[in-house]
């Protein structure tokens, strides 16, 4: 039987509707970039903010790897790296001879570092697709790394290079010295590095990019080499992760071996991963959750890369489409306006899923802390965990938690099977 | 007048095995050319040699009197020969809109350009909403190749197939797994897409090969035995032996 169709997918044209609420999108994006420092002005969120427009500019880069070409790197840090040590080259060059460049040009030449290195590197790693890429970027990756501390002169070894933002000749009368002025530098290029991105996306090779992800075999009889969508796909995201490294090095005013390594090469997979790789916008979520937890988590626990995990491990097993793949899901159920039939599961389904979740933590902090003795703080409660009384709220919250939140998810399941079925009658695919 | 192809003393070896052994054939211009045979005879590596996704051991292929053996996929699809496949070959996420429009992107020369907006190419959205308006899936333009039925799959292969304005068509079992009305829909559909182009067709249902082809030629054992008109085909005595045994009375 075929789907209903819809007037929807019989009209060719969209409606005009469509262009403004694209736009406004957009706008309310670079109007919130705005007002956020306005709104929270100290110095610990000044800082959150500008770390957090670095990392979407760089998972947004990676996605054009991963999401748009289907191409899985395990060293986009590379890129992100040398970006980062060009413009600390690049800014302490400006300084001593004086050339008349403002800081905010400087990302151009981090963007050009990144990509110069993929115009070198790309051809052969590009080749081939698959795991073959992986490995040879993870490869590719360490040498890098290892590199940065053997080749002195240019990384400087473990202290790396350092530089003063302040020297390079002002502009508009900002010399970039207050967070406030890096961070609206940053959100500068965040909006035209994600203009750009997003642009790329609507050109002929961004189509083809996706298509190659698709199916590369196909690609060849349509005319395409997919070694070469590969390529320049590759060399996109060089650059823009250059763009990203080099924001960094003005934010920290420094670039070193850190830069180049394998975990930050792993944290951008994992930010672009959680966020959704299927939708533009994906890793734009995933780098703010990411760094938001980064920074939040540190404080609070000393084995925060454990929940990292675990919510890495969570994503991929029960929404391989990510944050954005969870939210875009709920788009056909709320075109046929059977959202509401599914949401009265949801909300019986918090209580036990949060007990599920606080027997998690309880369990993990109390492994973690059972040596040292640090009382463990959750929401508001002291638990001592070397205390039985612990361990038995530990494990009744995780075993009860377990057995009353699954029913509760299956309701879910339910729920949204029968939701989804009406929208999809009523011709709602997406 | 040069032949549209021309395969030469073509051998495909894997390891000590012979898949392909001498084979020659030769397609006119504007000629519906049905290749038949049992399972197994290489129908599917023959058109595998002619379209590039694999080289010939040894022989060679012509392309309007060009040699291509040797070359790419991608470069023998653009000196004008496109090819289907037998297993729906399709971009499974992207739309059929999209499917077709990634298509027809490079013979309209737009080739791996990042500084068009692809939506605002005239030429592209034109011939785009003209092969899905031939492939009738207008209706269906903004849905994900993937979760369309069989059929519509198959049509969409045949769009994907022709988009390029390729004058070597090569389909390779459009029809398979169809019902007889999906049959008769897409023979009349092929008729009418591949009008004034060379056609290359591997079918096993004979009511649609002998329809549909101005000449037959029958791959057995990675050798053709015999090539000809349909009557001729017929009436030919090896033929009936190797291949359509008690369908030849």
């Amino acid at each position: 039987m075929k789907p209903a169709m819809t007037s929807t997918s019989i009209a060719p044209a969209k409606p005009a509707g469509d262009g403004l609420r694209f736009y406004g999108v957009w706008l309310i994006g670079i109007a919130a970039l705005v007002v956020l420092p306005l709104v929270f002005s100290s110095g610990g969120s000044l800082t959150s903010f500008s770390l957090i427009g670095i990392a979407i500019v760089f998972a947004l880069s990676y996605n054009i790897l991963l999401g748009q070409t289907g191409l899985l790197s395990f060293g986009h840090a590379v890129h992100y790296g040398l970006g980062g040590f060009a413009a600390c080259h690049m800014m302490n060059a400006v300084v001593s001879h004086g050339w008349p460049i403002p800081l905010p040009f400087i990302p151009l030449f981090g963007g050009l570092g990144g990509l110069v290195f993929a115009i070198i590197i790309g051809w052969v790693m590009t080749k081939r697709a698959g795991t073959v890429f992986a490995m040879i970027s993870l490869g590719i990756g360490e040498l890098v790394a290892s590199s940065s501390l053997i080749l002195r002169s240019v990384f400087g070894g473990e202290a790396g290079i350092t530089t003063d933002r302040t020297a390079l000749p002002k502009m508009l009368g900002w010399s970039f010295g207050p967070q406030l002025q890096v961070y609206y530098l940053i959100a500068f290029w965040l909006v035209l590095s994600a203009i750009a991105m997003y642009a790329l996306t609507r050109t002929p090779l961004g189509r083809i990019c996706n298509a190659v992800r698709d199916n590369p075999e196909r690609v060849q009889f349509i005319g395409y080499d997919p070694h070469v969508v590969r390529y320049l796909a590759f060399c996109f995201a060089g650059f823009f992760a250059g763009v990203a490294g080099s924001l960094a090095a003005i934010n920290f005013e420094i670039a070193n071996s850190a830069y180049l390594g394998a975990i930050q090469s792993g944290l951008v997979l994992f930010a672009t991963f959680i966020g959704g790789t299927a939708y533009f916008f994906g890793p734009i979520l995933g780098a703010i959750l990411v760094t938001y937890l980064q920074l939040g988590l540190t404080n609070v626990t000393s084995v925060w890369q454990l929940y990292f995990g675990i919510i890495f491990i969570g994503i991929v097993m029960f929404a391989p489409g990510g944050i954005a793949g969870l939210l875009m899901m709920h788009r056909p159920l709320v075109r046929a306006g059977t959202l509401w039939t599914v949401i009265p599961s949801y909300l019986v389904a918090i209580v036990p899923t949060v007990a599920l979740a606080c027997g998690v933590i309880l369990t993990i902090e109390t492994i973690a802390r059972y040596s040292g003795g640090d009382p463990i703080n959750l929401f508001g409660i002291a638990f001592n965990p070397t205390s039985p009384v612990t361990w038995i709220a530990a494990a009744v919250l995780l075993v009860g938690g377990f057995f009353v939140a699954r029913l509760t998810w299956q309701r879910i399941a339910d729920a949204w099977d029968r939701a989804a079925t009406v929208a999809r009658d009523r011709g709602y695919l997406a | 007048m040069t032949a549209a192809i021309e395969v030469r003393a073509v051998e495909k070896r894997f390891g000590n095995v012979s898949i392909i052994r001498d084979l020659n054939l030769s397609v006119a211009k504007g000629e519906r050319h049905a290749i038949i045979g049992p399972n197994g005879a290489g129908k599917s590596t023959t058109f595998n040699l002619i379209s590039g996704h694999i080289k010939p051991t040894s022989g060679e292929v012509k392309l309007n009197g060009d040699l291509i053996s040797g070359l790419r996929p991608f470069e023998i699809n653009r000196r004008g020969l496109s090819r289907s496949f037998q297993v729906t070959n399709v971009f499974a996420r992207m739309t059929v809109w999209e499917n077709v429009r990634c298509a027809v992107l490079w013979a309209t020369g737009h080739r791996y350009a990042f500084w068009k907006n692809v939506d605002s190419l005239p030429e592209v959205r034109e011939r785009t909403a003209q092969i899905l308006d031939d492939i009738h899936l207008t209706h269906r333009r903004d849905v994900p190749a993937g979760l369309l039925t069989y059929a519509e799959q198959r049509e969409l292969e045949i769009g994907i197939t022709i988009a390029s304005g390729a004058t070597v068509v090569m389909l390779d079992e459009p029809t398979a797994g169809m019902s007889h009305a999906e049959t008769e829909r897409a023979v009349s559909l092929i008729r009418r897409l591949t009008d004034g182009k060379t056609l290359v067709i591997v079918e096993h249902d004979m009511s649609v090969v002998f329809g549909l082809a101005d000449r037959i030629s029958v791959l057995v054992y990675g050798h053709i035995i015999a090539s000809g008109t349909p009557e001729e085909i017929r009436r030919d005595p090896k033929v009936k032996e190797a291949y359509l045994g008690e369908e030849a009375h």
